[in-house]
């Protein structure tokens, strides 16, 4: 191993190291920011911004004001409010009946959503079924496809699988049927595991981005992540040329792409803290294996 | 008689468990409506599909899209930029979170290791169109802070984002930004999992930090590492579909076309949804088989792999 190391200079150098992921982690962001807050006659005089050149929030100001940024964040909204909803109920239902061993079909039903997770049919058979299903153009193909999946089953039925069926015997001699058990007996029990799940599912549908180039040409319904993408790229080089120019805009100045690129980011920072909260206890483990 | 008794035993169960089976049927439904329907509509990749006589009056044409596809110079080109990218990632993205991971765990201030950690793991969580509009500021070529810092020690400005030859490299550091960090999640629990007491008789040894994770720490995960790296084997055919589909250019086209790209440019946008489906089962197909096969390699190795 070379040259020995005293254990305090170790110290030194790790601490020093680390120090440095974590400001190369948050220097883009931080940089971003500052050109947010830059005019773009400031920001066109070039050079480095380590911090805002001139104070100003006309970026921001000018993105609210045109239609099509804050309808696009009312879209995104609803997709990560109804689809996590709407994912949780689906996927921890399913999850919950699984878990029970005394079910029928019960092994055949976990095969075949495993060979869900093995062989995936690919864009087209997928494009195909959205158009056949006469989705193209609505929001429920951005919500349909994502309300669960074969990983998501898995992980929330090994919770469930934690939960004794012992419990439940109980509540049967009391009378109550399987429904009442799941909602007033399991229900609460899994919510931390609930709260977690949900707060990924709603960082996914926020980031939805590709299913909604595939089955949404109508650019009054696009996620805020198809127009951040339009607003980042040459507008007149792309197809959606048209959707910027009502904004009457064809290509952005670098300072308001930035401010955009923000304003995506802020409702990601402000659901962290709490999955983070929960991640870090080792819940989710699981799901980075995949 | 035995038959019938069995099934009225089956009835009497499915009548028993019905709200089970109430609570599982939205699900069931959507696995086999988005699911195994597309599964079943890989029909058109041994057709002629057209979307007016639909799947059932479309001409068969048995395995003509596949004869065609490997034929073609696109497929050697497709493979070989999915595997070179692939590759790279298992280069150099994959020892990344292995060697933040050791050095968060020889952090001796738990609270400094636990702000690093809420530092690192922040991009994982970022779209791929944030992360491009990142990397646009600060890699461009006019006004990119890397060239600005490039240029004020006296280089001259690089294409990072329309170089061919930068292209594959970009994604990397791409990667490591955005998942680096959250990629230690998995080893930190491996760590965790370590004898402390195996430190502590190296501590009396007077064993140097370096010796110490060369002789401890590296073989306490040895295992965790192996396994990971042959299931992230078995998804070589996997790349960053978005990524690659937003940093792609007409500069660097020749290097940032893959399958799924080449699938969405001639199916979705050209309308040839037969052969780009044979396109999409082909990687599909090799796909799963090499899922499965790292699998079995790393149940062989006597630990758990996914399935």
């Amino acid at each position: 191993m070379g040259k020995r190391l005293s254990g305090s200079t170790f110290d030194l150098i790790n601490t020093a190291l680390l120090l440095l992921i974590a400001v190369l982690t948050l220097f883009p962001l931080y940089y971003v920011l500052c050109v947010s807050f830059t005019s773009s006659e400031q920001y066109l005089k070039g050079g480095l911004l380590l911090f805002p050149r001139d104070f100003t929030v006309e970026h921001y100001q000018y993105l609210f004001s045109t239609p099509m940024f804050p309808r696009a964040i009312r879209v995104s909204a609803f997709l990560a409010v109804f689809g996590t909803a709407l994912g949780l109920a689906v996927t921890a239902a399913l999850a919950y009946a699984l878990s029970r061993k005394r079910l029928l079909g019960r092994k055949t039903l976990l095969i075949l959503i495993l060979f869900t997770t093995l062989f995936q049919p690919g864009m087209i058979p997928n494009y195909l079924l959205v158009r056949e299903l006469g989705l193209i153009n609505s929001t429920w193909s951005l919500i349909l496809p994502m309300v669960s999946s074969g990983w998501n089953i898995f992980l929330m039925k090994s919770f469930y699988d934690s939960i004794p069926e012992s419990l439940e015997e109980a509540a049967v001699i009391d009378g109550s049927n399987d429904l009442h058990i799941w909602w007033r007996i399991v229900l609460p029990l899994s919510l931390p595991a609930l709260a977690t799940f949900g707060l990924f599912f709603a960082v996914a549908y926020w980031n939805v981005f590709f299913n909604a180039i595939l089955y949404i040409n109508d650019f009054t319904k696009w996620p805020l992540q198809v127009v951040l993408r339009q607003i980042l790229i040459d507008s007149n080089t792309s197809a959606g040329g048209g959707a910027m120019q009502e904004a009457g805009q064809v290509v952005s100045p670098q300072s308001r792409k930035m401010a955009a690129v923000i304003i995506a980011t802020v409702p990601i920072m402000l659901v962290y803290p709490f999955l983070q909260r929960h991640f870090a206890k080792g819940v989710m483990v699981g799901s980075v294996k995949g | 008689m035995y038959r019938k008794r069995q099934l009225g035993h089956y009835v009497h169960l499915v009548a028993r468990d019905r709200f089970l089976y109430m609570l599982a049927l939205p699900g069931l439904l959507f696995f086999a409506l988005f699911k195994y329907v597309p599964m079943w509509g890989l029909v058109i990749a041994f057709q002629d599909y057209s979307p007016y006589l639909g799947i059932r009056n479309s001409d068969w044409v048995g395995l003509d899209h596949f004869i065609r596809f490997f034929g073609s110079d696109d497929f050697y080109l497709l493979l070989r930029n999915t595997l070179a990218i692939s590759s790279l990632n298992l280069l150099l993205f994959f020892p990344a979170p292995i060697v933040i991971a050791i050095m968060l765990n020889e952090a001796r201030r738990q609270l400094f290791k636990r702000i690093v950690q809420t530092v690192i793991y922040f991009p994982h969580f970022l779209s791929w169109v944030i992360i491009a509009g990142i990397s646009f500021i600060m890699l461009g070529q006019a006004d990119g802070v890397v060239n600005a810092i490039l240029n004020r020690l006296g280089f001259e400005s690089v294409g990072f984002l329309t170089t061919p030859e930068m292209f594959w490299p970009m994604l990397i550091v791409q990667n490591i930004w955005k998942d680096a960090g959250w990629g230690t999640v998995i080893f930190l629990a491996a760590l965790s999992g370590i004898d402390p007491t195996l430190y502590e008789a190296a501590r009396m040894d007077g064993a140097s930090r370096l010796r110490t994770i060369w002789h401890i720490t590296l073989p306490g995960i040895r295992n965790v590492i192996v396994v990971l790296f042959i299931l992230k084997l078995g998804e070589i055919m996997d790349v960053g579909f978005e990524q690659v589909f937003l940093m792609g250019n007409v500069a660097v086209s020749s290097v940032a076309d893959i399958f799924d790209t080449y699938v969405y440019r001639n199916g979705v946008l050209n309308g040839e949804f037969s052969y780009t489906a044979s396109v999409g089962m082909f990687k599909s197909i090799v796909g799963m088989i090499m899922v499965i096969t790292a699998n079995k390699l790393a149940k062989w190795l006597g630990q758990d792999g996914l399935y």
